[in-house]
């Protein structure tokens, strides 16, 4: 083995992978955490596996910044998350360099998927300030009333991402949700952590408010019950579910009348084809509210 | 039930000497069968077993409905399965449009019958029935006819597809309409159904299924299955159903997500509401009296949307309740086939029981009681109509759906502290905001987490407007462009 004192060659930084949570980066409450390795077996980080009371506190965080998310003007939101695709953009080189270390990508996949997830980013950014007008209108009642429907944010909402793509897959469920004005917990897989916190890297540097996206990694079969039986949690979305864990999961969230809304897990090619980016990967985690006001003089 | 003695307060009843002569709407020529079973594929069926629907108004039994067994669902839904099938998937969608044409201008030919049949079986005023519930119904039909062959342009960049078979379930507070609300744009998208309708309503789906008849609408297109709550599960738990639609009870809603857990069946629900009606001090309150009064006792109350708690800014408290005392006192609770009559009968004994307790529960939790001072009827279902005063959000008055004429008022110093009580349940169907002041109204509706917002109105339906909540009170739209997407497979 060698050493800096016989060589003097650099000691390198590793680096830490916590959670995200309500725009900081604190280490799991529980302490744990799991020696990721790479494919020829060498360790590659302690990455955090977050607990029950991880994804509780992130809930919370989630819930004091919701409304103040939904109430930002959407050309706003819409700047912001341009702004993530901007930060992810200076970063290219190095999440590239994540998916190839920690992740046994290839150097041309992991550029793909970098790419793909930036112009994902780009072009749910584009939605918030459209959203209303595409998915809202004014109802011709039979009556003297002006009446209007439009959509507004669902809530808080918690996301499972797949075992695959774990960065397009997770920013091609986290952008839509957000870009509707909900506050999103985003579970991803312990083994993702390296990518996910590179990411939560791209989000806390991109004027997103604290708490608007906060990322956990954990044991789905772990965090997924304690979601579904959530109070506080508006609506669920999940990639891969096996249909033990959907059950699981619907049945859990009959409780509050949870949204759930549930998709199966793709390669990281498949994910970045046009369709799995949509219009109507927004609108479950939205709600049409209708105004009337009667018109007379 | 153990409640306080309290002499509900009342005032003295609107100049004496002028009274309202009875002005009946006469029945002799409305016609229906003593017994119905069920109606598939295309005719009506007999059942194995029946039970008794009464008219809540004189209790007297109307007629029998079959109990709808697991076998006699499956052979329905069988039935709509082969509707899908043979016919309705391949009906041409400009064709199945003039099919909604016409149930709806028959809808409006037999409009004074069903009015007087919805009437008698369900207890609601006959001007409501006739006003409200079966223009409404009619003009459904008339709407989502339209969208059948337009659902290419409902919703930009998306390819549309219909579901197959849609189990669909539906309460008693309007029977025809909610029919109408499922049926009309399960149908416009190019689906089948099978309906139950609520066990002690469900006369006017018996006689909108001979519309269907007279329309010759394709054998197994929609059929009905009569019984009540374990019919109901036999249809949403049916393997080959592919959408479940549901209005009623947050309780039954929330059994029906959990048992659906897992089957890949598409869901909507119209659950419960505990709606907030806010009065500032700003409102134009003549018109707000009469809101706050068709917000709590239209239909008895019996709406999921209706507006029972309110919240009156502190300032103008007392004057909001002495003209409620007085308008209460104008009420008139009688005979629902009378045309002047504003409050019907309560729909069932079991719910008339419910009320009752928690008009107790009122006065057990330190409430003051008002009801109006009308004499009742000696017969049928009646209670009469009364708001609370004094009322805590923690009371069950203020937190939990009563579904009947009471009215729980509380009060507010600011509109932050408005918003906030009005969101503090876990409901989200309705709230009404009364002001002046168009700013001030804008950013309340912004901030009220309910699916329908009613700015100087309550209780306005339309077949154009998306209704359907927030939160617990369920999820879904129905009406409108947006009641399409229940029904529709969209890819895009």
């Amino acid at each position: 083995m060698k050493t800096p004192a016989q060589t003097n060659m650099r000691l390198t930084v590793a680096k830490t992978y916590k959670l995200f949570i309500g725009g900081a980066f604190p280490r799991t409450e529980s302490g744990r955490s799991v020696a990721l390795r790479n494919r020829s077996g060498e360790f590659v980080a302690n990455a955090s596996r977050a607990s029950r009371k991880d994804l509780r506190e992130a809930v919370v965080a989630a819930r004091k910044a919701a409304e103040s998310w939904a109430g930002r003007t959407a050309y706003l939101r819409s700047q912001i998350l341009y702004r993530a695709a901007e930060m992810m953009e200076s970063r290219r080189e190095s999440l590239t360099a994540t998916l190839v270390k920690a992740h046994g990508k290839t150097a041309k996949a992991a550029e793909a998927e970098v790419s793909a997830s930036i112009d994902r980013l780009v072009w749910y950014a584009g939605w918030c300030d459209k959203l209303t007008q595409v998915l809202g209108n004014q109802n011709p009642v039979a009556g003297p009333f002006f009446n209007m429907s439009s959509p507004e944010a669902t809530g808080v909402v918690v996301l499972f991402a797949g075992e695959s793509s774990p960065l397009l897959g997770l920013v091609s469920i986290v952008a839509p949700v957000i870009c509707g004005g909900n506050a999103v917990v985003a579970c991803s897989p312990i083994a993702h952590a390296p990518i996910v916190i590179d990411f939560a890297e791209v989000l806390a540097t991109s004027d997103l408010p604290a708490g608007v996206v906060n990322l956990l990694t954990g044991n789905r079969d772990e965090l997924l019950p304690t979601a579904a039986s959530h109070r506080d949690i508006d609506a669920i979305g999940a990639v891969g579910l096996s249909m033990e864990e959907q059950v699981l999961l619907e049945g859990g969230a009959s409780a509050t009348i949870k949204r759930v809304w549930i998709d199966t897990d793709r390669t990281s090619s498949a994910w970045a084809l046009a369709d799995h980016q949509s219009l109507y990967r927004i609108t479950p985690f939205l709600e049409v509210k209708t105004s009337w006001h009667p018109m007379g003089l | 039930m153990a409640t306080k003695k309290q002499t509900p307060k009342t005032t003295a009843a609107p100049a004496a000497g002028w009274k309202y002569e009875p002005a009946l709407e006469s029945t002799d020529h409305v016609r229906f069968e003593k017994r119905y079973g069920h109606f598939i594929d295309g005719k009506f069926t007999a059942a194995k077993s029946y039970f008794g629907a009464i008219n809540p108004a004189t209790e007297e039994q109307l007629a029998e409905f079959g109990q709808g067994s697991a076998a006699e669902v499956d052979t329905a839904v069988k039935s709509a399965r082969r509707g899908y099938e043979k016919y309705w998937s391949k009906t041409p969608p400009s064709e199945r449009a003039k099919y909604l044409y016409r149930i709806a201008r028959l809808l409006q030919e037999h409009a004074r019958e069903l009015a007087i049949l919805e009437t008698m079986n369900g207890g609601k005023p006959i001007k409501e029935s006739r006003d409200v519930d079966l223009p409404l119904a009619a003009a459904h039909f008339f709407y989502y006819a339209g969208w059948a062959d337009k659902l290419q342009y409902a919703f930009g960049g998306a390819q549309v597809a219909p579901l197959g078979v849609a189990g669909q379930v539906i309460p008693w507070n309007f029977p025809l309409l909610m029919a109408a609300w499922k049926i009309a744009p399960a149908l416009a998208c190019g689906n089948t159904v099978v309906l139950k309708a609520a066990e002690t309503t469900p006369l006017t789906a018996m006689k909108l299924a001979e519309i269907f008849q007279e329309a010759d609408l394709p054998p197994g297109v929609v059929n009905f299955v009569n019984g009540d709550g374990r019919t109901g599960a036999a249809l949403v738990n049916h393997p080959d159903i592919n959408k479940v639609a549901f209005t009623g009870s947050t309780e039954v809603g929330r059994a029906i997500q959990k048992q659906l857990a897992g089957t890949g069946k598409r869901l909507t629900l119209e659950l419960g509401g505990k709606g907030a009606n806010i009065i500032f001090d700003d409102a134009a309150l003549d018109q707000a009296i009469e809101g706050i009064i068709s917000g709590i006792f239209f239909n008895q109350g019996h709406v999921c949307c209706a507006g029972s708690r309110l919240l009156v800014q502190e300032s103008i408290h007392d004057e909001v309740v002495r003209r409620l005392t007085h308008r209460l006192s104008t009420l008139r609770v009688g005979n629902p086939l009378d045309k002047n009559t504003d409050v019907g009968a309560i729909n069932s004994r079991a719910q008339l029981d419910k009320i009752e307790a928690y008009l107790g529960y009122g006065v057990e939790d330190g409430a003051v009681r008002h009801s109006a001072p009308c004499p009742l009827p000696g017969r049928g279902f009646f209670v009469a109509p009364t708001f609370f005063t004094g009322v805590a959000p923690a009371h069950r008055i203020a937190a939990d759906e009563i579904f009947g004429p009471v009215l729980s008022v509380m009060t507010f110093r600011t509109p932050e502290e408005a918003v906030a009580k009005a969101n503090a349940t876990p409901y989200g169907l309705s709230a009404g905001i009364w002001t002046d002041k168009g700013s001030k109204l804008f950013a309340v509706a912004s901030q009220l987490k309910a699916g329908v917002i009613w700015g100087n109105s309550f209780n306005r339906f339309d077949a154009t407007s998306p209704f359907g909540g927030f939160k617990e009170s369920g999820f879904g739209r129905e009406g409108g462009r947006q009641g399409l997407l229940p029904y529709l497979e969209v890819r895009g």
